[in-house]
């Protein structure tokens, strides 16, 4: 790897912790609902931290994020606590988004977390509209906005990619290419299989990346952050990776081969940064497992933060359709 | 008072809300430089320059989606979706965000956008360009949805909806863009949030909004002429709907009349006859009646074209019928 002079070990290990929360959240996620604690749809992320955590960690506290239904990797490594984000899958009111939304809606406007967005495509024109008001009003911030290569179907991706580049708006377009829009592969939803194509014909500067490796995508994402804040326009990264799970708890995975499950497997992120610590700073087997502890510890009182929360009282059903009357 | 057209009046609101707040911008297809495709925002591009009046692509979904995320992002969008009809295209945006981010979020996200529609039937359109679909957006959640029935209304309801922290739908009506009427010298915000009495009586409860309001008065003044005394009520909110005033309205005259262009089936009017019925069943004289539009796709010729819609002469022999005179 040859991004070792570009990170501190300090900033390496953290890149590894935030991965290994998500893949610990998620996997307790799992559990959880098995145990029908957690209910409707979950969709894990587990296989693509790489990218939440590679492109996040180079945000600022005034960027925008906006995220799919397959986001709580994205917003743990916002910073929105694990308690929160177990809470609001509980459907509990000490939810991040008081447990009106659940797994698909998390939120957090104080943290400029923007969904938890569960139709594929509808907030990409929502994320050019942040980005313009940015624009608007001269602040320095851009909007980060993730989506899958499904969504790259949908003639919203189109609209917004064509108003972006109209409009010169600064705003980051990730596509987190994970090869399947829910079970139909890639080469059955694309005419052009060449992603980064979509992003140039709209005359927007673009990079392909190894999803897969955290380094390579903050890397890239760096590069791309650095070129919108200079010139305000929009960038469009692609970063191909692979979900290890299935699309959702009901998906019997019935269009995928296991062994094609098991080649991905072996290019996990989160084992591919520990060889990389170990053989750039010496990171060593205690390290690790103070990591996986403190992951297991954060984990666990989430699930008790959210076993302890309560249910809103039905008579507040109504609340939030409209704002309160001043 | 001033006598100005409908148009007119709604140019004049926009004006005055682009000048009251840095933070309002126009955004729609052909707004700018084309001057509206109703001439409704001419002259503005060159007063108040590209940033403000943003002409935009054919995307429905894509600028409307921008206008709500520039709302989430501190600005006041105006966005204009030239006509109803294609308002379809951006209903994804229109139901699933800003009607909905608000509770999804619990209660953290706030989309203080204003989306503008013009709407209407009567211009041998053809069945693509005539609809009447104020009933889809008033079925919504989230929604305000407003009817601009007059001039007063066409030149002010705008100024009050860039208040509401939340969605509001406008909708305006491309039949009336020419016809004149007096309003108040200059622009002032009015009420949005209730019905208000056009021509009080004490015989029958007219009750419309949009384009019935004209005909509904055109109506009571040849019932008048005939000696019945016609109440009209201009529902102008569509969502939520100003219920007190179409209760005290029945109770005050026994008799209601429902009237408006869009289909008959799961309508304004079918809601409002439902709330008549649960809330003030024993009020009345007569069953509630409603005059609503045929249940066709709009055709092109002039004759047929009318036979779809509530005519003046239809609305005066229908309550000369309720009411046996």
């Amino acid at each position: 790897m040859s991004q070792s002079l570009q990170i501190t070990r300090e900033k390496g290990v953290f890149l590894l912790l935030q991965m290994m929360r998500i893949r610990r959240f998620e996997e307790k996620a799992a559990e959880m609902y098995t145990k029908a604690k957690i209910r409707g749809f979950l969709h894990l992320y587990i296989g693509e931290e790489a990218v939440a955590v590679g492109i996040t960690d180079l945000l600022g506290p005034e960027d925008n994020i906006l995220a799919t239904y397959r986001e709580h990797g994205h917003a743990l490594a916002r910073g929105i606590s694990a308690n929160q984000i177990m809470a609001e899958m509980y459907g509990k009111v000490e939810g991040c988004s008081k447990g009106r939304g659940g797994s698909m809606h998390l939120f957090d406007a104080k943290k400029k977390f923007y969904g938890g967005n569960a139709i594929v495509a509808s907030h990409l024109p929502v994320a050019v509209g942040l980005a313009l008001a940015s624009k608007k009003q001269e602040k320095a911030d851009l909007t980060a906005c993730f989506f899958g290569e499904g969504a790259m179907a949908e003639g919203e991706f189109h609209e917004a990619m064509n108003l972006a580049a109209l409009w010169q708006l600064p705003l980051l377009m990730v596509c987190e290419n994970n090869r399947y829009a829910m079970g139909t592969a890639v080469q059955y939803t694309h005419s052009n299989p060449d992603i980064e194509a979509k992003g140039k014909v709209y005359g927007i500067e673009s990079a392909t990346v190894d999803g897969m490796d955290v380094l390579s995508v903050r890397s890239a994402a760096e590069k791309a952050i650095e070129y919108i804040r200079l010139t305000g326009k929009p960038f469009f990264m692609v970063c191909n990776t692979y979900r290890f799970k299935a699309h959702s708890m009901f998906d019997a995975e019935l269009y995928r081969d296991k062994m094609e499950v098991e080649t991905w497997k072996k290019l996990d992120p989160i084992p591919k940064m520990q060889q990389y610590l170990l053989e750039n700073f010496q990171f060593i087997e205690s390290e690790l497992k103070d990591l996986e502890s403190a992951c297991d510890q954060e984990v666990q009182q989430a699930v008790d933060f959210a076993e302890a929360g309560s249910w809103e009282p039905v008579e507040n059903l109504q609340n939030y359709v409209y704002s309160p009357k001043e | 008072m001033a006598k100005i057209t409908y148009r007119e009046a709604l140019k004049q609101g926009l004006r005055e809300a682009l000048h009251a707040d840095p933070k309002v911008f126009l955004m729609g297809e052909d707004v700018g430089r084309y001057g509206g495709a109703f001439a409704v925002s001419k002259g503005l591009f060159q007063e108040f320059g590209p940033d403000r009046i943003m002409d935009v692509p054919l995307s429905e979904s894509g600028f409307t989606g921008a206008g709500i995320g520039a709302a989430l992002g501190g600005m006041k969008p105006i966005v204009e979706i030239m006509t109803v009809n294609f308002s379809l295209l951006a209903m994804d945006q229109i139901v699933n965000n800003a009607a909905t981010l608000l509770h999804m979020s619990g209660g953290q996200i706030h989309v203080p956008i204003v989306i503008r529609i013009s709407c209407g039937v009567g211009k041998q359109l053809g069945a693509q360009h005539s609809h009447s679909w104020e009933p889809l957006f008033a079925h919504i959640p989230g929604l305000n949805v407003i009817s601009a029935g007059t001039h007063e209304d066409a030149r002010g309801m705008l100024l009050t909806a860039l208040k509401s922290p939340d969605p509001v739908i406008l909708f305006e009506y491309t039949g009336l863009l020419n016809v004149e009427g007096e309003v108040p010298e200059t622009a002032v915000e009015v009420d949005i949030t209730k019905a208000k009495i056009r021509k009080e009586g004490k015989d029958l409860s007219l009750i419309t909004y949009g384009s019935g309001v004209i005909k509904a008065l055109e109506a009571a003044a040849d019932l008048a002429v005939l000696g019945m005394d016609i109440e009209v009520l201009d529902l102008r909110s569509l969502r939520p709907l100003d219920e007190k005033a179409i209760f005290t309205s029945v109770q005050k005259t026994h008799r209601a009349i429902i009237l408006e262009d869009a289909w008959r089936s799961v309508s304004i009017s079918s809601e409002i006859s439902a709330r008549i019925m649960e809330n003030v069943f024993y009020d009345l004289d007569a069953p509630v009646e409603r005059l609503c539009g045929l249940e066709v796709p709009i055709p092109y010729p002039k004759h047929l074209e009318d036979a779809c819609v509530p005519q003046k002469e239809q609305i005066v022999s229908q309550i000369r019928k309720m009411l046996s005179k």
